[in-house]
């Protein structure tokens, strides 16, 4: 269950407490997110929609332990992220985190066998384990017969389908997807939004989402919208789309 | 290595460019290897110089001669053990480009100062017999095609005029690599018999050997303090520091291959750091990629280094490969103009250390800012 009022108890996967971030441009500062509040379980779904610039991204970096906060703190399975060290949170990032990205973000002169690996690489795991793992995940995404195609040699869709196998291959405790179908026609969209909807349904996976398409929006569990930096509840996602700007 | 096929996939991502690079580095190393081999050519002589060896020259210069008479003096000096003596001859074999170092040599006492050239006893009798006779360095005997019994005439240029003939008795060949196997041995009683009665019972330079080397100091002192006064001064050295100076007549070469050396060394740094810079900054994303699914900024670092290092690793052993190929043709095409060219393995070892020297070098910088690539600026710019 999804909540942005804090209410949530210390048995959310993900719990977020006040948290700020505010940017300092050209002498001035711009508070991107404003004492926001979140908690999400385990096996949730969830999407952020809002307009350009309201922080949709910021928050997913912040999530993901790519950025730090300028206030407030986030649990990610009762481990406070918010203080850690460098070292320490890319460490954290690689036991706990799956990234889908817009651009699939593929290393363009390794296979899909290869790309999927590289999580893999920095566990203790032999090589057959490790193969064992990439040929479940690009099982799972259903490229198990493109495992030696380089990315130049598959479409937007099977990229994406690769970056999502390469997120999930260390099984990781959630997946942040930031605008995973935002470079992808409408067919393959929906190819790769019910392959996340799979990973929540039958693997149990947790999945925090950015999207600007309320479509996309209408396929998670829950749709939370960024207001003036702190998220509301959205019950209707093409609404909150066709509603315009919400400038923060 | 796990990061093993990463690594080399990067490698070959622009695979003019590394082609390009690892050529640069090649010919850099070549020419570094080959700058190496001509110093260690001119300063072999000091290197391989015996410990136990003086050289006596007159003071005021190698070219003015000493008095035979000497050497029986120099025999009471307490510490000497043996002293023979030699006069450079300086003559030319059909055409001045044939040159070959040439000694007047006292037979008998050159075997066992100079022990490390060794002459067969067969050899060495008959030249003891003919009076005619000479002893030449396998080098030289392979150059020009000589063979035991030809007949090899030689123009004076510095002891009268006309053509000195010289019997081949023998050759010689050194015990180590690096010993000079192109002199030319004649005899003094021939030599004697031919020169000026004004130069006869002269001799250009003295090489004393000492009980101990430990005594060389002290007996090159004794013998300078011998002859302190008389119309022929001497002044002795140790053979390395005779052949040091000798090294310093034709100039500073020490400093004028390391200024060479550096400028390749720099050159190449900034061919190499500058692919190494494009190459990473081609990358940004991808290394933003890695640092975000959990590598460390030292994991990134390592890759950027790795890079680095493999091109400096294939293109350093090309270029010494090449220059283990060529460097016995250029020795050959240069015919003894310069002492003998020999790629040793401390050349070798050096040329490797540089190149990878280089290779981590010019990796660092670059390393240095992928590692300190910040995820969230870097992905913003995909």
């Amino acid at each position: 269950m999804v909540r942005v009022d804090g209410s949530g108890g210390s048995n959310s996967l993900i719990g977020v407490r006040g948290l700020d971030k505010t940017y300092h441009r050209g002498g001035g500062e711009i508070r991107v997110l404003q004492g926001l509040n979140l908690d999400v379980d385990k096996s949730d779904f969830v999407a952020f929609m809002g307009p350009s610039g309201s922080g949709k991204t910021t928050l997913l970096n912040l999530l993901g332990g790519l950025d730090v906060p300028t206030r407030g703190n986030i649990t990610v399975a009762g481990d406070e992220i918010t203080h850690m060290s460098g070292h320490k949170l890319t460490e954290w990032r690689a036991r706990h985190v799956g990234f889908v990205f817009q651009m699939y973000n593929l290393i363009p002169v390794l296979t899909a066998f290869q790309n999927v690996e590289l999580p893999l690489l920095l566990t203790k795991l032999s090589k057959a384990q490790r193969r064992n793992h990439v040929e479940t995940a690009l099982g799972v995404v259903g490229l198990a017969d493109r495992m030696s195609h380089y990315p130049r040699q598959l479409s937007g869709g099977q990229e994406q389908r690769v970056a999502i196998a390469r997120a999930i291959v260390a099984d990781p405790t959630f997946l942040l997807c930031d605008e995973p179908t935002g470079d992808l026609d409408r067919q393959s969209a929906d190819e790769i939004m019910a392959l996340i909807e799979r990973l929540v349904r039958e693997y149990g996976k947790t999945v925090l989402m950015v999207t600007h398409d309320p479509v996309v929006a209408r396929r998670a569990g829950t749709t939370l919208h960024l207001e003036k930096g702190v998220l509301v509840e959205s019950a209707e996602p093409e609404r909150v789309a066709a509603g315009g700007r919400h400038e923060i | 290595m796990k990061f093993r096929r990463l690594i080399f996939a990067n490698l070959f991502r622009k695979k003019i460019r590394l082609l390009l690079t690892i050529g640069s580095f090649a010919v850099a190393l070549f020419l570094f290897s080959f700058l190496a081999v001509v110093r260690d050519a001119f300063s072999r002589g000091a290197d391989i110089a015996s410990a136990d060896r003086l050289f006596v020259i007159n003071r005021t210069s190698i070219i003015n001669p000493i008095p035979l008479s000497y050497r029986d003096k120099m025999l009471r000096i307490p510490g000497v053990k043996m002293v023979t003596h030699d006069n450079w001859f300086g003559g030319v074999y059909q055409d001045e480009k044939n040159f070959f170092p040439q000694f007047v040599v006292d037979p008998e006492n050159q075997r066992q100062v100079f022990p490390e050239l060794i002459v067969s006893d067969e050899e060495w009798a008959n030249f003891l017999k003919d009076r005619q006779g000479a002893i030449v360095g396998v080098r030289t005997a392979e150059r020009f095609g000589w063979k035991i019994g030809d007949r090899i005439p030689l123009k004076a240029t510095i002891w009268g005029a006309g053509n000195w003939e010289f019997n081949i008795d023998g050759f010689y060949h050194g015990k180590r690599p690096q010993d000079d196997e192109t002199q030319f041995w004649m005899q003094w009683d021939f030599f004697q018999e031919h020169v000026p009665d004004a130069l006869k019972g002269q001799v250009g330079w003295y090489i004393v050997r000492v009980d101990s080397p430990d005594d060389a100091v002290r007996v090159a002192k004794n013998i300078d303090a011998e002859f302190a006064n008389s119309p022929f001064e001497t002044k002795t050295e140790t053979e390395s520091a005779f052949a040091a100076s000798w090294v310093k007549q034709f100039g500073n070469i020490r400093f004028l291959i390391l200024s060479i050396g550096t400028v390749v060394f720099f050159t190449l740094l900034l061919v190499t750091g500058n692919t190494m810079a494009i190459s990473v900054r081609e990358r940004t994303a991808e290394l933003a990629v890695f640092k975000a699914i959990g590598y460390s900024d030292r994991k990134v670092l390592f890759f950027v280094l790795a890079e680095s290092l493999a091109i400096a690793i294939v293109g350093g052993l090309l270029g010494l490969l090449l220059a283990g190929l060529a460097i016995p043709v250029l020795a050959n095409a240069l015919n003894g103009m310069l002492p003998q060219l020999v790629l040793a393995p401390s050349v070798f070892a050096l040329g490797f250390m540089t190149a990878l020297a280089v290779g981590l070098a010019s990796g660092l910088l670059p390393g240095l800012g992928a590692m300190r690539l910040q995820i969230v600026n870097a992905l913003r710019r995909i």
